[in-house]
């Protein structure tokens, strides 16, 4: 056969830089990469996007995406953006956090951030674990799940239960769109892309603010394969956390 | 007939928070601590109409952030606070300084350590000077001590920042933030507002090259490289350092104070003149850069040296420091939770005057 009659159906959306990930294999941060720099490039975004990072293996998700980007301290993205956003108003401004960033030490910033309604949207990479510093326990790591600081598994009497952020996130004033995906199925996947794509539009709308949760897998720290990971998403994590869209101003009629 | 410039009667907080609108500050994010309440109270409205914008940030730790946010983005923005609101800001300062982020940030001192007290002094000299997050920085550092010094060297504070890439502090006390003085406001020419276009991050406009605003250099040798960078930065402003010098010429004995301090001192050194006393002053105006080289002249002339504070010894460090091979200083402490007067002045003074 020749190559004529080769048709491409799958490439490197552009605002995705052509280079290797530093991400372990059957990590999910490269999908929710790619979903950002999808959208991106579909909603012409690139140009005018001011990027937030934050702390954790996501960090260097400035080396992967095409686009102008400022680092945050360890859970302050969201206010690192309040003032990108407040000081250049007519630009595109999201964060990228994992769940110790958002829900452990930046609670706060994230929380006023969505009560405020800043016109910006943030992306929530939920592996229930802190996977850069090395596995220890999350906020949202799951009653009896193992870490490195919870050996004997999350015990809700000395630890507290996993807290759900898209739960309470949705029920702040100031939000115009709260939505949970995952991203361990090509169906879930392309459902998280239109929770993104939404959130996206309230933003440039003008709106309020946008919050999309991905759970994602974490093979190394979890000690599973990549296939076992994404099975236990299904079996374990969308139980307790899940999937839908929580708020959504322009179904409710409600104007944030 | 020429129009007489405009007089106003203002708290040094105000004074400071019409310098930044003077200087054509466009962001202001603020949370409440005593006694620096009158600059987000201003701001609130004020900023607002001058077409910027202001939030009340949840904490200080967030305000300290967004001010991140907003001089990566390239903005001319602006933070205050109070001395433990201030250790709460550090940790974005830290980031702002390995981030080369231009930002000014007010801190009225008021008594510590801990809760202290809501009165002036001022205990966060080491703090303020030394980089007080961490990691190794500088930042600039100015002391004013009249509430007209606030607003000009809150003016000068925003051109710094931006053309040294760098948070800029402004550090007062209790006293010039709620001192009410008479002051000529007037309105810098040529203020660069798009100074930040060649390296914030504004967006890829026109397909431009990416930019990143970051303080993380992880590969073998880059932070070393960094930080050789920012030492130099911090090496060259060695000739921005500046000081008031009052009757120092004929002086026997130098009194070295700053801020609220070295106004009260100035008063005590002029009723010894009067009285024929060789006394004369030397008041920083920037605390970092410190003005060594023209305390260091000075003591090659032979003065003596007092140096009186509003904390326990702190800025005497600095003195020592640039005297050290000539000469020496004493210390007077004014411990904090007391107001200093400049009777109270006048036995220390006289005591080492007089070499007892």
């Amino acid at each position: 056969m020749s190559e004529m009659n080769e048709k491409l159906v799958f490439d490197r959306p552009e605002s995705v830089i052509d280079r290797a990930t530093h991400y372990c294999p059957g990590c999910h941060h490269g999908i929710a990469h790619r979903l950002i720099g999808e959208l991106l490039d579909e909603m012409n975004l690139a140009e005018k996007t001011l990027m937030t990072t934050s702390i954790g293996c996501s960090v260097f998700l400035y080396n992967y995406l095409n686009v102008d980007a400022v680092e945050a301290p360890h859970g302050r993205a969201p206010a690192v953006a309040t003032g990108v956003k407040r000081s250049r108003p007519d630009h595109f401004v999201f964060t990228y956090q994992g769940d110790g960033d958002l829900a452990s030490i930046g609670m706060a910033e994230i929380m006023h951030a969505a009560n405020r309604g800043e016109k910006m949207c943030v992306v929530f990479v939920n592996n229930t674990v802190y996977g850069m510093t090395g596995g220890q326990m999350a906020p949202t790591t799951l009653i009896g799940q193992r870490t490195t600081t919870t050996p004997a598994g999350r015990c809700q009497t000395h630890e507290g239960a996993p807290i759900r952020m898209t739960e309470i996130i949705a029920s702040l004033g100031g939000v115009a769109f709260a939505a949970r995906g995952a991203l361990n199925t090509v169906a879930n996947i392309k459902k998280a892309k239109k929770y993104l794509k939404k959130a996206f539009e309230f933003q440039l709308n003008n709106t309020g603010f946008g919050f999309v949760e991905l759970l994602s897998g974490c093979p190394t720290n979890w000690k599973m394969t990549p296939l076992a990971a994404n099975e236990r998403i299904t079996n374990e994590m969308i139980p307790y956390f899940p999937l839908g869209v929580y708020k959504d101003v322009s179904e409710e009629g409600g104007v944030c | 007939m020429s129009k007489k410039p405009e007089r106003i009667f203002v708290k040094g907080n105000e004074a400071i928070a019409r310098g930044a609108l003077a200087a054509k500050c466009k962001c202001f994010f603020g949370y409440p601590i005593t006694p620096q309440n009158d600059i987000p109270e201003f701001m609130s409205s004020e900023m607002i109409k001058a077409g910027g914008d202001f939030v009340q940030a949840e904490s200080e730790v967030a305000a300290a952030n967004m001010l991140l946010g907003a001089g990566a983005a390239g903005v001319r923005a602006m933070t205050s606070s109070s001395s433990p609101g201030m250790s709460l800001k550090q940790e974005a300062i830290s980031y702002m300084a390995g981030s080369e982020i231009p930002a000014v940030v007010v801190n009225m001192n008021r008594g510590g350590p801990g809760l202290g007290d809501i009165g002036p002094a001022q205990g966060d000299y080491y703090q303020s000077t030394r980089g007080g997050g961490h990691g190794d920085y500088r930042h600039f550092t100015l002391g004013p001590g009249t509430v007209q010094e606030a607003y000009d060297l809150t003016i000068r504070a925003f051109d710094i920042a931006f053309k040294h890439r760098t948070p800029v502090l402004i550090l007062g006390d209790a006293i010039l933030g709620q001192m009410k003085e008479p002051i000529t406001p007037w309105t810098p020419e040529n203020v660069d507002e798009e100074g930040g276009r060649d390296w914030a991050i504004t967006g890829r406009d026109n397909g431009r090259e990416k930019r990143l605003i970051k303080s993380l250099f992880l590969e073998e040798g880059a932070l070393a490289g960094q930080n050789q960078h920012l030492q130099a930065k911090y090496d060259s402003w060695k000739d921005l350092a500046e000081a008031e010098q009052f009757e120092t010429e004929d002086a026997d004995l130098i009194v070295c104070a700053y801020g609220s301090i070295g106004r009260i001192a100035k008063s005590a050194v002029r009723k010894f003149r009067a009285e024929g006393k060789k006394v004369g002053l030397f008041r920083p105006i920037t605390l970092y850069p410190f003005p060594s080289d023209d305390l260091l002249a000075l003591a090659k002339q032979g003065k003596r040296f007092l140096t009186i504070e509003h904390n326990l010894g702190q800025m005497v460090d600095d003195v020592r420091l640039a005297i050290r091979t000539v000469a020496d200083s004493d210390f007077y402490a004014i411990y904090p939770g007391n107001l200093p007067t400049p009777d109270e002045l006048e036995e220390p003074i006289l005591n080492c005057l007089e070499g007892k």
